[in-house]
């Protein structure tokens, strides 16, 4: 929180729903009022590769990148991406985490690569106090897994102070068609969640 | 009203209410949103279309422009390479109507095949150029751009870069503006560029040049940001907005207007400060100017001219030059986590045909495309990737060289064939060359996302138009052998390979599967695999599908046993052909 300007990076795969969760972090933080930028480079990552989002918010913001290190809280959809950018934690930063796994090909086509171990241990051990949600188990639970990015936008909401209402509001105008309710609902379950 | 814009969104807003009537471009990262958005927003105001390419969008918009209508053509970076040849003598001729000329550059090759900085076409082409650093200004600079091409006769260059054009910012929103469109005049001297017009106009360039340099110096899009005296900078685009937050106290004069320079305000601001440094990302395009008009100013050494610039990299560059107190962040604890490359769609046509490839035993000269993916592991099939069109040139040069073991196989897609690849085609064949080219023409162009070309029979504005016929095209040029392939029939595509590269004529291949994302996603039942039929071989894995993963089981001897995701899985079947036992299955 340098400056008065909060740091926020999303982290995912492909497909997950990293940028539009990263959008609605985004107005969220406009309609609470607050000068907000976010930056990704979008190409080649739709391709199932990794995908990173960084959203300010604050009085002014300038630059839309993160400077190195100054990540207030890391909201990763997917384990290993969680693990990928535990380095850029601020001190005091806050890590929210989907425990769910996403294995590349690549692991199996024959280059020596593999998936990390026990990325849920490394991560408690770098900050004790990450939250690890089973977003996926959530979203299965209320039978659409498209959730999983909705659940967690509600447990990292848990760490900013932005009413419920201007959250709530945002969702219902920028969920996909039909699903406001549903991405309501997903997001409580998120906002509700203890570890 | 404001919303939240990225730089591309809010390009084509300004575009929209600075009374802009005419837009064309060709599609590529990070420009593409720009054409999309005018498309999908304000086509019942403007026009708006996908030319072929950069060229003839330019030289399109450059007609609007002669004809009375605000115009813009838009492309990234190395589009204007393409563009260049009407660029250089568009300067000559100047304009009728604003005409703004959109080059997204990307530093850092997020998207593209090199970093160049265009910056330097403005000084090349002496035209001015403009540098937006957020959302709001390039919104702003649009009407910036129409007012300064109307007044001094001249093209203007707004250049973004990808960190502009795809971050998003809150942009405060306004009413259209209609601009007065006089239609076109006749003016042979000003635009007939023989020798004799020629020779005057660039007289006429010369002084509109001393007369930009005087609007340099009073724009508003020029200003000081005054601070703590010891240190001025002078920055623009994105790198000013990094250096606001890597080093706050110090004085800034922000340049706007990035060629020609203000070079006396330079030298004023300079005299009133200890010590003057520039931040620029690439070259050292202001360092270089300032420097020659004998102003002390300090740049490269501490802010490089490779890759992107960032708060860090700024905040370290001012603590190296021992302006700012503090030690270089430099991250430690950076765990090496699997990397995900980005890899062909699972069903995408190109696997089959790039598959077939490798098992013909061949060299494969690439292009700009979703296909170039097939250099990555496992296909690792592209041996050459240039620019657009090249694949064709590259090997029929192999070809004439004439030392190969291999024979090399030109391979590009539909949109890029049409960019630039029917001229090479015609030379190969005038030349009797013999190489085989294959066009993947899956009828969209899809690594920028999906957009029309002339050979959908749909138009940016969604109207129905004709289509190029592509093996006509091809038989027109002279190509007597032109073969259409299924690319999901993997014997069929090998056997096609290697029976045109038999033929002492150039011949093509046209692949007919569509792309499985553009315009609508396409998908078929999914396949399964049989484990108690699969051997644990691993030649599925080999084609490089993302549906296929390791099943987390493996075999007596540790080889994984593969499974197939059935929500990513499209039933294209080419992991079925390469399984020697038939353990994978469609499933009903």
């Amino acid at each position: 929180m340098k400056n008065g300007t909060t740091n926020i990076l999303l982290a995912g795969v492909g497909g997950q729903g990293v940028l539009l969760a990263s959008e609605i972090l985004t107005e969220v933080a406009k309609s609470a009022g607050m000068d907000a930028k976010k930056s990704e480079v979008h190409g080649m990552s739709q391709r199932g590769g990794v995908v990173t989002s960084h959203v300010r918010f604050g009085e002014e913001v300038f630059s839309p990148l993160i400077p190195d290190g100054e990540v207030d809280a890391l909201l990763a959809l997917e384990i290993a991406e969680g693990l990928r950018w535990m380095h850029e934690i601020s001190k005091g930063g806050k890590v929210v985490v989907n425990d769910q796994k996403i294995i590349p090909t690549i692991v199996y086509s024959g280059g020596g690569f593999s998936y990390p171990e026990s990325p849920e241990k490394r991560i408690m051990e770098k900050n004790p106090d990450a939250m690890i949600v089973k977003a996926f188990d959530i979203a299965s639970e209320l039978g659409n897994v498209r959730l999983v990015n909705t659940i967690m936008l509600g447990a990292l909401s848990q760490s900013l102070d932005i009413d419920e209402k201007v959250w709530l509001d945002v969702i219902e105008r920028m969920a996909p068609k039909g699903t406001g309710e549903l991405n309501k609902k997903a997001f409580g379950r998120g906002r509700s969640y203890s570890a | 009203m404001e919303m939240l814009l990225s730089g591309n969104e809010a390009l084509a807003r300004g575009f929209f209410e600075f009374g802009g009537e005419f837009a064309s471009a060709y599609p590529g990262t990070p420009s593409t949103e720009i054409l999309e958005t005018i498309g999908r927003h304000f086509k019942d105001t403007v026009y708006a279309e996908w030319a072929i390419n950069e060229k003839v969008a330019l030289e399109n918009a450059v007609g609007a422009s002669y004809g009375g209508a605000r115009s813009i053509a838009v492309m990234k970076h190395v589009g204007l390479n393409v563009a260049a040849d009407p660029l250089m003598t568009l300067s000559y001729t100047g304009v009728n109507a604003g005409l703004v000329i959109v080059s997204a550059d990307d530093p850092s090759l997020h998207s593209s095949q090199n970093e160049q900085d265009n910056r330097c076409y403005g000084k090349f082409a002496s035209i001015p150029v403009l540098e937006p650093s957020d959302s709001q200004e390039a919104k702003d600079f649009v009407r910036y751009g129409f007012e300064i091409s109307e007044q001094f006769d001249t093209p203007v260059l707004l250049r973004l870069t990808t960190r502009i054009s795809h971050s998003k910012c809150i942009v405060s929103i306004g009413e259209r503006e209609e601009a007065d469109n006089h239609g076109f005049e006749r003016n042979i001297e000003k635009y007939v560029m023989v020798p004799a017009h020629g020779i005057k106009r660039h007289a006429e360039v010369i002084k509109r040049l001393e007369k930009l340099k005087e609007y340099a110096e009073k724009t508003p899009l020029n200003q000081i940001i005054w601070n703590d005296k010891k240190v001025g900078v002078i920055s623009g685009s994105i790198a000013y907005q990094h250096t606001r937050d890597a080093f706050p106290d110090a004085s800034i004069l922000k340049l706007g207007m990035g060629y020609p320079l203000p070079i006396n305000k330079i030298r004023e601001f300079a005299s009133q400060v200890e010590r003057l440094f520039v931040v620029e990302e690439l070259e050292p395009f202001y360092e270089e100017h300032i420097k020659a008009a004998g102003i002390e100013v300090e740049g490269k050494k501490y802010f490089s001219n490779y890759l992107e610039l960032n708060v860090t990299r700024v905040r370290n560059g001012f603590i190296e030059a021992g302006v700012v107190e503090g030690e270089k962040t430099d991250i430690e604890g950076k765990e090496k986590v699997v990397p995900r490359p980005p890899v062909l769609c699972p069903g995408c046509p190109h696997r089959g045909i790039v598959y077939a490839m490798k098992k013909s035993g061949v060299y494969t000269t690439g292009d700009i495309g979703c296909y170039t993916l097939g250099a990555l592991a496992p296909l690792s099939q592209i041996d050459s990737c240039l620019c657009m069109g090249a694949s064709i040139g590259n090997a029929f040069g192999i070809e004439k060289a004439g030392k190969t073991d291999k024979r090399a196989v030109a391979f590009l897609g539909d949109s890029t064939f049409l960019h630039s690849g029917i001229t090479p085609l015609a030379t190969a064949v005038y030349n009797k060359s013999s190489i085989t080219v294959v066009i993947a023409d899956n009828r969209i162009t899809a690594m920028t996302g999906g957009q029309d070309h002339p050979a959908t029979s749909k138009t940016l504005m969604g109207e129905d138009t004709s289509a190029v016929d592509l093996p006509e095209l091809c038989r027109a040029v002279g190509v007597r052998s032109v073969r259409e392939v299924d690319p999901y029939d993997v014997d069929e595509s090998i056997k096609a390979i290697k029976e045109e590269l038999e033929k002492d004529e150039v011949s093509v291949i046209i692949t007919n599967r569509p792309c499985m994302l553009f315009p609508s996603k396409i998908t078929d039942k999914p396949y399964r695999i049989d484990t108690e039929v699969c051997i644990a071989c691993g030649n599925c894995f080999k084609v490089g599908c993302p549906a296929i993963t390791g099943s987390g089981e493996t075999d007596d001897k540790g080889n994984s046993i593969p499974v197939i995701s059935e929500v990513l899985c499209t039933g294209c079947s080419i992991c079925a052909q390469v399984c020697p036992v038939d353990a994978i299955k469609k499933t009903n």
